[in-house]
């Protein structure tokens, strides 16, 4: 037996779907998480059955990617059985949708989801009444908190057995294909069904009031991630050095017991590196940065984050939506791609991809550390990273004036907040970890590998070659192309590199001041580190991919070469 | 007279969504139709969006979109 969820975005059909499948499908207190649909099989009272998780829509005759996903399944697909999740706090929105299934004279259980929310807010719900009127069964359910599924599915399973199916009692339309009409009659039946009483408290325009205020939700909004970061970061710290230590010792005891400067040695090493640099980003600041996101997520912050910044990232062509990557990039660039997911327009959703990778991520701030602000001091370094803000705003410009823009401007739920449970907080921080180490650390193991090859044939001639175009226009030593490629798998190892390739770590004995500047103002902007790479080719593909990596080159080229004529003025 | 005129937290009623079927179908998906009652709750600075509140749902509504939807001051206050 095949059983489709289907209902509108940010309803909780993943969660329901979770809650009987383990942890699948990705959630979030933000619209349109679930863009495709995932499947699973499931044991319900001694049977298996297929559970599909669609993507959230309000109508089958829906126009974006996902809604359209979403009614082409039930369409081609032989489902058994649909549960129609509402959120029963709205109901007469979800029961538009519930009208159109009814229509198709399908087998139909609805599902009132949120159940708590519902009460919370003073709603009386007479759900048996409204099962009667509709003529299919209304299960209560709170499927965050697992209440209710399992009577949801022992119905389900009960219906689907049924060897016919009678439809007389469904409540059908004259005249189905009247959307105006069904928008008129969901109204009717709330206003039938449901009783508003007193709202208890109103927290949520209490919470909005401040963090939503013209002046003090910018201040919320600063604390608020100042300490996300300061958290995550510290986090990050605390484990990455002596996890660090204790793996290059491991592989010094390695590089001892195989043999100093064999082939075989440096390939083994290359590839543990690989494995290092792997453990190196998930642990201290992929894992942080994903549970500290996911929880802001299903608390229903980001949506409003999206709200205040709309104003700001109008101005560069996106959407408020489009600073959840720029936040992230900070941290890492690779969630920040990751987190692009969300959008519903592909051009937007490259846009700011292609924006996040120009953000300098904790790795690119110790080499502005280890070299500007070290040896030219903190404001030098501070200018810098202006700079970045102001590369990345016109680059924003000039991308989205290239690729015509066909939303007028924002259109976003925010939703009510929302506690959330520590179980789909880790799972989706779970989730989205199990994808970094399945797709991009392979790649990351294989190409330090390779480049640990092209190390032991004395590739550096090669490598210094490979960059001696962009150096040469730099002004900077040949010797930087090394650092210049290992960058590319580590941006901080651009600055250990560098130490090798020009033979002191005294970096003001062999670059002048206006070479560093314009060293680090290039490895600010240029290509985007290996694990982000992997991480554009799963989320737009390889040819995103390769644009984005050629961009990048570009802006470095021109911001570094500008760079570097002002700082000849300045010193 | 439309929905970026109007003063925060009075309800009024949607006339008619302008701008295009591409923009009244993303509006109806949201749950915006012509007849429904809405209400400004409040509206970000600089230019920044409304928040607009219909059927006791709230959604975050660019400037350019609410200068497309035409209301009317009536009797909203049922809601």
């Amino acid at each position: 037996m095949r059983i489709a969820l289907i209902g509108q975005p940010n309803c909780g059909k993943s969660t329901l779907f979770n809650q009987v499948a383990g942890y699948k499908a990705e959630t979030g207190n933000f619209t349109g998480t679930t863009v495709t649909f995932t499947e699973s099989s499931v044991r319900v009272g001694g049977e298996t059955v297929e559970v599909v998780d669609l993507p959230g829509t309000y109508t089958l005759a829906g126009t974006n990617p996902a809604e359209r996903e979403a009614s082409r399944y039930l369409m081609s697909e032989d489902v058994d059985l649909i549960i129609n999740v509402l959120d029963a706090s709205h109901i007469s929105q979800g029961l538009e949708l519930t009208l159109e299934l009814l229509a198709m004279k399908v087998r139909v259980i609805v599902a009132l989801n949120m159940m708590d929310e519902a009460s919370r807010i003073g709603l009386t719900i007479r759900g048996t009444d409204l099962s009667k009127k509709l003529g299919v069964p209304v299960m209560p359910l709170v499927a965050s908190r697992g209440r209710g599924v399992r009577n949801l599915f022992l119905a389900a399973l009960r219906l689907g057995k049924k060897e016919s199916l009678d439809t007389s009692d469904y409540l059908i339309m004259e005249n189905d294909d009247d959307r105006m009409g069904r928008h008129t009659l969901s109204g009717k039946l709330e206003q039938e069904f449901v009783t508003r009483g007193e709202r208890r408290i109103n927290l949520r325009d209490r919470i909005d009031d401040l963090l939503l205020h013209p002046f003090w939700g910018y201040v919320g909004l600063v604390v608020i991630l100042y300490a996300f970061f300061q958290i995550v970061y510290g986090v990050g710290v605390l484990v990455e050095t002596p996890l660090m230590n204790f793996l290059a010792s491991i592989t010094q005891k390695l590089v001892v017991f195989l043999g100093e400067g064999k082939m075989f040695t440096e390939i083994v090493v290359g590839a543990l590196q690989g494995v290092v640099a792997g453990i190196g980003i998930v642990l201290p600041y992929l894992a942080p940065f994903l549970l500290g996101l996911g929880l802001l997520e299903d608390i229903g912050y980001m949506s409003r984050v999206a709200f205040l910044m709309d104003a700001l990232m109008h101005r560069i062509g996106l959407h408020g939506k489009a600073i959840v990557p720029f936040i992230l990039g900070y941290g890492c660039n690779v969630p920040a791609v990751m987190s692009t997911r969300t959008f519903d327009d592909p051009k937007e959703r490259f846009v700011a991809a292609a924006l996040a990778t120009l953000v300098p991520c904790a790795a690119i701030l110790s080499v502005v550390f280890g070299l500007v602000a070290f040896y030219m001091g903190p404001l030098i370094a501070l200018i810098l990273y202006l700079l970045n803000i102001f590369v990345i705003a016109l680059v924003g410009r000039i991308l989205t004036s290239m690729i015509p823009e066909d939303t007028p401007g924002l259109i976003l739920e925010i939703p009510p907040y929302r506690i959330p449970t520590l179980r789909t907080v880790t799972q989706k921080a779970w989730f989205r970890i199990k994808e970094f180490i399945v797709e991009a650390w392979p790649l990351l193991i294989a190409g330090s590998a390779i480049l640990a090859l092209a190390n032991y044939f004395n590739a550096a001639v090669f490598f210094n070659m490979l960059f001696r175009p962009v150096t040469w226009i730099l002004g900077l030593p040949a010797a930087t192309g090394v650092p210049l490629v290992f960058g590319i798998f580590r941006k901080e190892l651009s600055l250990v590199m560098l130490g090798q390739a020009l033979g002191s770590m005294d970096f003001n004995t062999v670059l002048t001041s206006v070479q560093m500047i314009t060293f680090t103002v290039f490895v600010m902007f240029y290509v985007p580190c290996l694990a982000t790479l992997a991480a554009l080719r799963r989320e737009l593909g390889t040819k995103a991919m390769l644009s984005i990596t050629g961009m990048t080159i570009v802006i470095a080229t021109i911001t570094a070469l500008l760079a570097r004529g002002v700082a000849i003025i300045f010193f | 007279m439309v929905l970026l005129d109007v003063k925060k937290g009075d309800w009024v009623r949607v006339l008619k969504l302008e701008g295009g079927v591409g923009l009244a179908d993303k509006l109806t998906q949201h749950g915006l139709y012509p007849g429904d009652c809405v209400r400004v709750l409040r509206a970000a600075p600089l230019g920044g969006p409304l928040l607009v509140e219909v059927h006791g749902r709230e959604i975050a509504l660019g400037r350019g979109i609410a200068k497309k939807i035409l209301i009317e001051e009536s009797q909203c206050e049922s809601r």
